[in-house]
């Protein structure tokens, strides 16, 4: 993935600030309650969920599976309609590919269709680093990049800024991308639209090349598929000479029938809508009418790893609809920057350490992001059960053992310092499978619990932190039970 | 009916109030109670924190602790009064058993563990479902909010079980709880990994129980109501957590406080 988050710390210590932000708390409280409602609202229009679910679940497994054959498929039939197919191992060699594709064209700018894909890859910033502008066109992309930051959310990148902080983004920063600011823009939202309106008019009009992710790829026509609320995408799709869509290649569904189900359950788990407002698709080149050029880059950049693995290849199915995000609990609180990846919350914690490896910090810290409440697995429109890839991947960051990396069978050692914890766990394993040493053990700690402290030393400090610790009763109920020969003989 | 106390090793450690209240209320509704005294633990914080193969040793416990005297007709099935341990077995058991026939290791844990797995209940569970009452004949004078966790709402499903339940305890009043089916925070190691959002997660909860008015917030699980009941008495809500096995077994003859 990119290279925006290497050194990233690992996600409690990035926690840490953000739960002190009082400003980023109240935000995402506001926006992930919004949308958690309306999204529950409108899925409970439909009574036939449930089967939806289950069928988009079931198509995509099914495409997996058989993965190799329906890529072939595609690229046949997006050669016949007269576009060409390029395929990318990892980011570098897709950042490469579309690098030349630019230049090809003669041209030092493009315009960009928000894309998971082109973010994952690092794109923009390699782009610049090759004296070539991207200029990012959906509203809250344009928020991120002119406030130089890093998007937070899937479908919302922006959900961490609120309205006056976007507004002093704007007056500050449009004038040295393109056409500035009108004078006096207010918070209000009419206006602040109105202004990123004329903003990327200029560009739309200006741009030769437009760069895009898909959100579906139909293997039996070609045919791509862009779901979105603005229109912009629109604009990038057909009004460029040349159109560049880089997709990961889990986005394949079989058949243009298959999409029945996804452009249902799609809309209403990300914006709670019953259907997106543009739905654009793609399928090659058309003479006279729109691109004159198509390239589709297919990336891999872990996936066939991800495939491999029995547990975590469900995260495959995954729809970038970003309703874990608004539900999750630590999402909530930690904000979309502390999982140091493009993808947050509940799918990010569960996708980057399968993409990336679980070597680096902030990848081994991932899958601990989470207390398991499940709110996750209960709003995926294709089930992907994220508590059972999060424990999997504990497994992995705890114990090691085999894995796929780049193509290759190894053996993953365990992360490094889990050393004590590991111990522990072997300790208390040994005491619950002999019962008489637990009970030993409890007298003890009832012997003694005038001396117990109500916070804890050691890993324990952080909970003692901010909690107090139960009192430890003068006798256990196994002692109770054998005393009082199951409550039958004392009243107490 | 005799069934078999699964009561956890955080209850028998720390809450045993509660399985003298377990012990109470199904005695009185005519079950009779066992404690097997070799149980220990079944092994949700290993699995939960990636330790798998230290967890298979105590499911392996579990059901020869439980299994023969399953077989052997002394009880008709397990009763456990924590929602997340109930989970634990029959969501979690049947998937250790097929992780490990899936790693070549055969079928012996999956076998062990199916006679025990389907006849695991959860308290509130048992009591509506198995013994088929939602009136237990309790009195409990107070106002009282419910917390559904996580593991009993989403993995076992309990529903409203506990709320009907409750609805017909005679003096008790019932309150909603706002943001009931949010995560309290506790998620086992996880108050300790992830402590500083923990902690902002258990707040809520309790500022949340406070906005109530309730004097009491109670749940199915002393695992939360340890996290919840830490973070009120740090934050001096004037609100306790009780679990629920103590509501239903207040009587008006021995009334719980
Ligand atoms: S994991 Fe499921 S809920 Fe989350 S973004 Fe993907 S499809 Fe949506």
């Amino acid at each position: 993935m990119s290279g925006t988050f290497v050194g990233m710390p690992a996600f409690p210590k990035a926690a840490h600030e953000a739960v002190r932000d009082t400003t980023l708390r109240a935000n995402l409280k506001h926006a992930t309650h919004t949308i958690r409602d309306k999204r529950a609202r409108a899925v409970a229009e439909l009574d036939d969920w449930a089967q939806l679910r289950e069928a988009g679940k079931q198509i995509k497994d099914h495409t997996l599976r058989h993965l190799e054959h329906y890529l072939v498929q595609l690229e046949e039939s997006v050669t016949a309609a007269g576009g060409v197919v390029h395929w990318a191992r990892d980011a570098a060699e897709a950042n490469r590919i579309v690098t030349e594709l630019v230049r090809e064209t003669g041209e030092s700018e493009v315009v960009k269709v928000k894309s998971m894909a082109t973010q994952e890859i690092g794109l923009n910033e390699h782009l610049e680093a090759e004296d070539i502008r991207a200029y990012e066109t959906d509203l809250a992309e344009l928020i991120v990049q002119l406030g130089k930051d890093r998007p937070s959310h899937i479908l919302v990148p922006a959900i961490h800024r609120n309205r006056g902080e976007i507004r002093d983004i704007f007056r500050r920063e449009m004038g040295s991308w393109g056409r500035p600011a009108p004078e006096g823009l207010t918070e209000s939202p009419a206006e602040l639209a109105e202004a990123a309106r004329l903003h990327l008019r200029e560009k739309f009009l200006r741009a030769k090349v437009g760069i895009s992710g898909a959100n579906f790829m139909v293997a039996e026509n070609g045919t791509l598929v862009v779901v979105e609320s603005e229109g912009n995408g629109r604009m990038c799709l057909t009004l460029p000479e040349t159109l560049i869509s880089v997709v990961g290649i889990e986005k394949i569904v079989p058949t243009w029938q298959d999409l029945e189900v996804f452009l249902q359950t799609l809309p209403r788990s990300s914006t709670a809508e019953r259907m997106n407002p543009y739905t654009s698709t793609w399928t090659g080149t058309t003479d006279a009418d729109g691109p004159q050029a198509f390239h589709l880059v297919l990336i891999d950049n872990g996936r066939t790893d991800a495939l491999a693995d029995e547990v975590g290849r469900q995260a495959l199915r995954c729809i970038r609809c970003s309703a874990c995000l608004n539900v999750c609990p630590v999402y909530e609180r930690a904000g979309g920057h502390a999982y140091g990846s493009v993808y947050p919350g509940p799918i990010g914690a569960i996708l980057s350490p399968q993409l990336r490896g679980t070597a680096s910090e902030i990848d081994a810290s991932l899958p601990y992001a989470s207390s398991l409440c499940g709110a996750c697995y209960e709003v995926c429109p294709v089930a992907i059960d994220i508590p059972e890839v999060l424990v999997h991947l504990r497994e992995r960051v705890v114990e090691g053992g085999e894995a796929t990396q780049r193509g290759t069978r190894v053996t993953l050692q365990p992360a490094k310092g889990h050393a004590v914890e590991r111990a522990a766990m072997r300790a208390a394993r040994w005491a619950f499978t002999h019962p008489a040493a637990l009970g030993a053990g409890q007298r003890l700690a009832a012997r003694t619990r005038r001396l117990h402290p109500r916070s804890l030393p050691g890993p324990g400090r952080a909970w003692s932190a901010t909690r107090d610790l139960p009192r430890f009763p003068a006798e256990s109920f196994r002692d109770w039970w054998q005393r009082t020969n199951g409550g039958k003989d004392t009243a107490k | 009916m005799r069934v078999a106390l699964f009561l956890t090793c955080v209850n028998d450690t720390l809450y045993p109030d509660t399985g003298r209240a377990v012990v109470k209320l199904l005695t009185r509704l005519g079950v009779e109670v066992d404690f097997p005294a070799a149980q220990t633990c079944c092994g949700q914080a290993h699995y939960n924190t990636g330790y798998r193969r230290e967890a298979e040793p105590l499911a392996t416990h579990y059901a020869e602790t439980f299994g023969p005297g399953l077989a052997a007709g002394a009880y008709d099935a397990i009763v456990t009064p924590s929602g997340s341990c109930a989970a634990m077995v029959r969501e979690l058991y049947p998937r250790m058993g097929e992780r490990a026939r899936a790693e070549g290791r055969g079928t012996a844990l999956a076998a062990a563990l199916a006679p025990v797995v389907p006849r695991t209940y959860e308290l509130t569970e048992f009591l509506v479902d198995v013994l088929k009452v939602t009136d237990v004949g309790a009195y409990y004078p107070h106002t009282v909010t419910y917390h559904p966790t996580c593991h009993g709402l989403r993995s076992l499903g309990l529903g409203d079980r506990p709320a009907r339940l409750l609805a017909q305890v005679r003096g008790l009043e019932l309150v909603e709880l706002p943001g009931a089916e949010e995560c309290c925070g506790f998620g086992g190691t996880f108050a300790v990994k992830n402590a500083d959002v923990s902690s902002a997660m258990g707040a809520d909860k309790v500022r949340n129980a406070a906005s109530t008015g309730a004097e009491v917030l109670c749940a199915a699980d002393n695992s939360c109501l340890m996290h919840i009941g830490g973070t009120m008495s740090r934050l001096k809500v004037g609100i306790r957590p009780v679990h629920i096995a103590e509501i239903l077994a207040s009587t008006e003859q021995e009334p719980q406080a």
